[in-house]
């Protein structure tokens, strides 16, 4: 490589194909901080930059520890200026590094749009340059964030091409997904729902562990209708599939760019029932998408309408009774699978 | 060099003060005084053939170029590692030419065919030759500053002895992204040389409608040093560029320098300059950075034949280079829907770096004792060597 000084760090842990024996019981939060750990030990080309992530551990103590055990080079507090972390980043990943951007939530990304879709997500297409580096995006609501600590801009990088864009629901698809797009040569928007952080907890691999940007994920098979989600619905539609008893497919579609196609027309070919349950806004968003995919190739195979589930397109509220309005809730996702199961 | 070549403030007969030679380290000998010349007539001819092209029809879009700039993107880049990194802008193709660039990828760019830069992916000055070790600018300005203190991170990081340069008008240091990237190389030290271009026009903006301050003077409130250099006076420029880019080097941190000049042509082909007043324009033709810089190798005894055989070997190889463009097919429209994603990172390559100081260096030194891809000194590949 350019400026050949780095020496990537053997493994710490061991490797076993994407899978090691040990796991343990892990928050989604503990999840995102272990890939980070784990990629940092591994290759000294991989850093952490953003606001207050040092000494402070970053706003949700991402990085909590970090900076005694790396130091401050690799776990870089920046000013506040969300357009300078990101343009950094995308010069550093040219030179060989591969940077991780912590936006304190993902709502400011507004502030380093530019960098992001005008120069990493155009970069190679213009100039045959790889911007390896990751965004990592705290996103959604259900805490009275308001409209500004609450948004899910994942749209947003759909419509820009050049960015791919990841979006866990389980602590082990936080940490495989994340390990994947830190080595990923290309910009990848990591949304973490904020809601998951704490709430979320599961087996994590130790070590080692990768998921593939661009599979989904069978959550639960079923025969009479299908979820397809994302993020926080995907524990609506897992919950509410629970509890009405049917015979309801989930799939965890986890990346959105690129879509796993093929997942979304087998599912929704497998039931010919199909509802789309994202938390963020409705117009142009990833189920609209995932809709015209369908009626474009899976139309005579479908017995209803394709149904969505979605936020109203309203800013996100602050208050309770507002917020828990605008959002998708339990209810409303077992109000929606009934409606289309009586179709 | 002369006593003026450092002016502060001022217009183009602004008062002139105390000029600074060039340290010893940072002399030029006759053969890069020689190329200085040689890199600034490869521009200006460049674009004016470029622009008899735009005028036939053959380029799509409109045509920008840097008349009266010259000296700017020469003698800057002219100061430059082979293994420092640039992002260059649109008024500043000399600095591509320093670096190696040829101008019939330039031409070929411009009229959006395969043998372009980009292939046809982005037109105009939009570009950066990865193997030279260059990064394509944007259309949102300053963008690349922050991409070149990025750059500047890295070697930071790996505590290499590199440079990252960048070029940028006075209009974008309204932008936002400007104070991000002042303030962030001036907190981290980053070892990066911004090159500020004011050609007194921002687009039909004059500076007294862009700001209120000479943006030289934020650069003290950044933590870093700024300089007003005369922008027509191409060794003025070099001598700036090589003594911050020691600086940089040394840990010293980012400098800005601001080169006084004038656009000398529309911000594109298709602006008549309505809005700049004539006796403004006519002063600065008197001040032509290539005419300077040729009259003051003419006056301290170079052979005024080798001038003039330097003017037509380089108007040969445009001429060649216009050829070659023009007849480098369009490219395969199914090309549009490739390489919108990488497969994997490679790595930039060295520029060639033409300054003597890089000669005897020791081909082990710097951070490249891996080899570079592209790693060459000297000017003598394009056929115009003196």
């Amino acid at each position: 490589m350019s400026g050949g000084t780095i020496t990537r760090l053997e493994p710490s842990t061991p490797r076993g194909g994407g899978e090691s024996a040990a796991a343990s019981e892990l928050t989604y939060l503990e999840a995102i901080s272990d890939a980070l750990r784990t990629e940092m030990r591994r290759d000294e080309t991989v850093f952490c930059l953003g606001e207050d992530i040092g000494a402070f551990g970053g706003a949700f103590k991402v990085t909590d520890g970090f900076i005694e055990e790396f130091g401050e080079a690799r776990v870089l507090d920046t000013p506040l200026a969300e357009n300078a972390i990101i343009g950094t980043a995308v010069g550093a990943a040219i030179e060989g590094m591969r940077p991780v951007c912590e936006m304190q939530f993902a709502d400011f990304i507004s502030c380093g749009f530019d960098q992001l879709v005008n120069v990493a997500g155009k970069m190679h297409y213009r100039q045959g340059l790889a911007v390896p580096i990751v965004v990592r995006l705290p996103s959604g609501g259900g805490f009275s964030g308001g409209p500004f600590h609450s948004q899910n801009p994942e749209a947003w990088f759909m419509q820009a091409p050049g960015l791919k864009v990841v979006a866990p629901a389980t602590a082990a698809d936080a940490k495989g997904l994340l390990v994947s797009a830190i080595r990923d040569p290309n910009p990848v928007c990591f949304l973490e729902h904020k809601g998951l952080y704490r709430s979320v907890k599961g087996e994590v691999p130790a070590g080692e562990h990768t998921v593939p940007i661009g599979a989904a994920r069978r959550v639960r098979e079923g025969e009479e209708m299908t979820v397809i989600a994302y993020g926080s619905a995907v524990l609506l539609a897992e919950q509410a599939a629970e509890e009405l008893g049917g015979s309801i497919e989930v799939l965890d579609l986890r990346t959105l760019v690129p879509l796993d196609r093929d997942a979304v027309l087998a599912a929704a070919r497998k039931t010919g029932k199909v509802l789309i349950a994202h938390e963020a806004t409705a117009s142009a968003g990833v189920g609209a998408e995932v809709a015209a995919l369908i009626s474009e190739r899976a139309f005579e195979d479908l017995d209803a309408p394709v149904r969505r589930l979605c936020a109203a397109d309203v800013p996100i509220p602050f208050s309770p009774p507002l917020e828990q309005r605008v959002l998708p809730q339990l209810d409303d996702m077992k109000e929606a699978l009934d409606e289309l199961a009586r179709y | 060099m002369s006593a003026t070549d450092v002016r502060m403030r001022g217009d183009a007969r602004g008062s002139a003060t105390a000029g600074s030679r060039p340290e010893r380290a940072n002399a030029l000998t006759d053969q890069d005084r020689l190329a200085l010349l040689r890199y600034m007539l490869m521009m200006r001819l460049s674009e004016e053939r470029t622009l008899k092209l735009y005028k036939q029809g053959k380029i799509p879009g409109s045509f920008y170029d840097g008349c009266g700039q010259e000296a700017i993107g020469v003698g800057a880049a002219f100061a430059l590692a082979p293994e420092d990194r640039l992002c260059i802008l649109h008024r500043d193709l000399g600095a591509h030419f320093v670096r190696g660039l040829t101008p019939d990828r330039y031409m070929a760019n411009y009229m959006g065919r395969s043998g372009g830069v980009t292939g046809g992916k982005d037109g105009n000055m939009h570009f950066g030759e990865r193997e030279l070790g260059c990064v394509g600018m944007v259309s949102m300005l300053p963008d690349m500053a922050l991409v070149a203190s990025g750059l500047a991170l890295a070697f930071k990081m790996r505590g290499e002895r590199r440079v990252a340069m960048t070029f940028f008008g006075e209009g974008s240091t309204a932008n936002g992204q400007w104070h991000e990237a002042m303030n962030m190389a001036g907190v981290q030290r980053l070892p990066v040389v911004f090159m500020l271009e004011n050609n007194q026009f921002a687009y039909s903006t004059p500076n007294e409608l862009e700001f209120a301050v000479d943006p030289i003077e934020r650069a003290r409130t950044y933590g870093f040093e700024g300089i007003t250099v005369d922008g027509n006076d191409v060794e003025a420029v070099f001598g700036a560029a090589a003594r911050a880019a020691d600086r940089a080097r040394d840990g010293g941190g980012p400098t800005l320098i601001e080169c006084r000049t004038m656009r000398m042509h529309g911000h594109g082909a298709h602006d008549d300059m309505s809005y700049v007043p004539e006796e403004m324009l006519a002063e600065w033709r008197d001040r032509d950075p290539i005419e300077l810089h040729a009259e003051r190798l003419a006056a301290e005894g170079f052979d005024q034949d080798e001038i003039e055989r330097l003017r037509a070997a380089v108007s040969e190889l445009v001429e060649s280079c216009a050829e070659r463009a023009v007849a480098s097919p369009m490219p395969d429209p199914e090309t549009a829907e490739h390489g919108v994603f990488a497969d994997r990172w490679e790595p930039l390559g060295d520029g060639q770096a033409p300054w003597s100081r890089w000669d005897d260096r020791d081909p082990g030194h710097g951070p490249h004792a891996d080899g570079g891809a592209g790693s060459s000194n000297g000017h003598g590949d394009l056929g115009i060597a003196a």
